[in-house]
């Protein structure tokens, strides 16, 4: 306390909130700036994670009458929902395995594609970029639900546009999506149309941050073309491929729009081929009401999410070492 | 961002010229047939659909499928429905997303770090999991079956405040200093000095936005089960359901949904991509 407050004590001044405001605003502010997303955390992720978990040791028992509000009745199981999901449950198992050959797809086509393309794109005398950069771009943004329509057409065995281009090149074509070995191909497929060029932007910003000058001095070293893109090019990269290679990761285990679409859910493909884990969490939930099952699919889900996200970051840390 | 590197001299042959431009028309033309079977399918009727051998033009173009569109579903509802969620939760979001990222790039707090953990965490955290206890959330606030429910839980995104962050940044602290010396508030320096210099940034962000709620299909499939309150997605995700409109309808209804969207990425392409990719080029 400065001897100013103390002789601006002897005339008492009663305390002034806009007094205190103005001198204090810098302080306060960020913490009213942050209310909304704090206040949205607590609510709508901090809660319902809490419930969540809470349901996902709960059975569903029965439902209360409707005078009494038609809710749904709850049992404590224990561990069993989690149990049975990790060892007994054959449609969950296919679900996740879907998931993975999904990211598998992912990782090793889709990823190599998008790097081919941003660098056919980012070399010198490249035309239609315009054309190219609205082409690439037009996948992505397009509604979820309008590609899965789309390929539901394309892929039809008699009158799609698949089929008609390979009758083009002589070949016979498939069932595709009514044949259990081609469901997961033909989801493939639909994601690197999705994704491909929407990846390839990000190399190419990527690219385009790589410094000439440090692959000139490489060259005049006598160092090949080759060596220039393993050693300056791809570490440049490396941050790109993080955010590709996580969001894929996360994407390819949370994947429902197109699936669903696509074999006209609550058809899952012949033999489950095209269930993905998010579709049977809204199938035991909102279809069979069995809120804990489903709870307990997210759990299980989340975790293999976070490990996954986990061993990526953990194999990129490795990679700049 | 498509601007020139390197020297178009320097080693780039005849052939490796032709070569890349080949893949990229390639993979133009793969993007692009997709969407010509859409616009193609739209003004057809059925029986021209499902006729051999396939051809890429209409044999004969018609509106047929736009009529069935208008008179036999709730199409022009479900557009309105969903202009009128997505652009409020756009402006909203926008705005929210830009006073987080004031606070994370302007000044100095307790908890910062703690807080900033928590949008990182949310950013790599599945919205969906929550997909049970979230609609048992939306039916306790009786919000099923009501726009809030669209609106609200999902207003505060994590990246798109990361985004804001980024371009605060580059506001000039000094700037900010002057005008506290001059006696303003720090309220009226978000609204007068912070949000008029990170325009760009909000038209980016507010695109986004605005794409993702056009588009999200599971969440308006969950809290909305009244036909007349679809929105787009919900709405011609089940049109072979109720309506038993035909092909060519649910062609032209996706190619309608999708033209704004497209014509708003032609418009504002290079900012979109540049915002996009910044964040994963710094990482």
């Amino acid at each position: 306390m400065s001897a100013h407050t103390l002789s601006s004590a002897n005339k008492p001044q009663p305390f002034s909130l806009a007094d205190w405001w103005s001198r204090n605003q810098r302080k306060v502010i960020p913490y009213i700036f942050l209310a909304p997303f704090l206040l949205s955390f607590v609510i709508f992720t901090v809660y319902p994670a809490g419930v969540s978990l809470f349901l996902s040791f709960q059975r569903t028992r029965g439902f209360q009458q409707a005078e009494q509000g038609g809710g749904v009745v709850l049992e404590y199981k224990g561990w069993a929902n989690y149990e049975r999901l990790l060892t007994k449950d054959k449609r969950f198992r296919e679900a996740m395995i879907n998931g993975a050959e999904f990211w598998l797809g992912t990782l090793l086509v889709q990823m190599p594609l998008a790097l081919a393309v941003a660098l056919a794109l980012n070399s010198p005398n490249i035309r239609f970029r315009i054309l190219g950069r609205l082409a690439f771009f037009a996948p992505y943004i397009t509604s979820a639900v309008v590609v899965g329509w789309i390929f539901r057409f394309v892929y039809d065995q008699n009158f799609g546009w698949m089929n008609s281009a390979l009758a083009q090149l002589g070949i016979e074509g498939p069932a595709w999506i009514r044949d259990a070995n081609l469901v997961m191909p033909s989801l493939i497929i639909l994601g690197l149309w999705t994704w491909v060029g929407f990846n390839s932007l990000f190399f190419l910003a990527g690219l385009q941050n790589v410094p000439d000058d440090l692959k000139e001095a490489a060259r005049i070293d006598g160092a090949s073309t080759v060596r220039v893109f393993w050693h300056i090019t791809i570490p440049f990269l490396r941050p790109v491929f993080v955010f590709v290679v996580v969001t894929g990761g996360i994407g390819s285990f949370s994947l429902f729009s197109q699936p669903y679409l696509l074999l006209d859910f609550p058809n899952t493909g012949p033999f489950d081929s095209g269930l993905f884990p998010l579709m049977y969490l809204y199938d035991m939930g909102f279809l069979n009401i069995r809120m804990g099952y489903a709870s307990a699919i997210g759990y299980i889900l989340t975790v293999v999410i976070l490990i996954i996200t986990g061993m990526q970051l953990l194999l990129f840390r490795l990679w700049k070492v | 961002m498509f601007k020139r590197k390197g020297k178009s001299a320097m080693g780039a042959s005849r052939v490796s010229v032709m070569t890349m431009n080949t893949i990229v028309l390639v993979g133009v033309l793969l993007c692009a047939i997709p969407f010509v079977y859409m616009i193609s399918a739209s003004f057809r009727r059925e029986g021209d659909l499902y006729k051999l051998p396939v051809t890429v033009y209409p044999r004969e173009w018609t509106m047929h499928n736009f009529h069935t569109l208008f008179e036999k579903t709730e199409y022009v509802r479900w557009y309105g429905n969903t202009i009128f969620t997505a652009s409020i939760r756009t402006v909203l979001g926008v705005y929210l997303a830009a006073l987080a990222g004031a606070a994370f790039a302007k000044y100095d707090f307790r908890f910062k770090r703690f807080f900033f953990f928590l949008v990182l965490a949310t950013l790599t955290l599945p919205f969906h999991m929550l997909l049970i206890p979230l609609f048992l959330l939306m039916r306790d606030f009786g919000w099923v079956d009501n726009y809030l429910a669209i609106i609200v839980p999902g207003m505060v995104n994590v990246f798109n405040i990361f985004l804001m962050r980024q371009y605060i940044e580059s506001v000039p602290d000094e700037l900010m200093d002057a005008a506290r010396i001059d006696g303003a508030s720090e309220i009226g320096m978000f609204h007068r000095i912070i949000l008029p210099l990170v325009r760009p940034a909000l038209g980016v962000v507010g695109i986004l936005t605005f794409v993702w709620t056009w588009n999200d299909f599971l969440w308006p499939l969950v809290v909305l089960h009244d036909d007349a309150k679809y929105l787009l997605s919900n709405g011609i995700a089940t049109m072979d359901g109720p309506y038993e409109v035909e092909t060519g309808a649910i062609m032209a209804g996706s190619f309608l949904a999708t033209l704004p969207i497209i014509i708003v990425f032609l418009l504002m392409q290079r900012q979109i991509i540049a915002g996009l990719t910044q964040g994963a080029i710094r990482g």
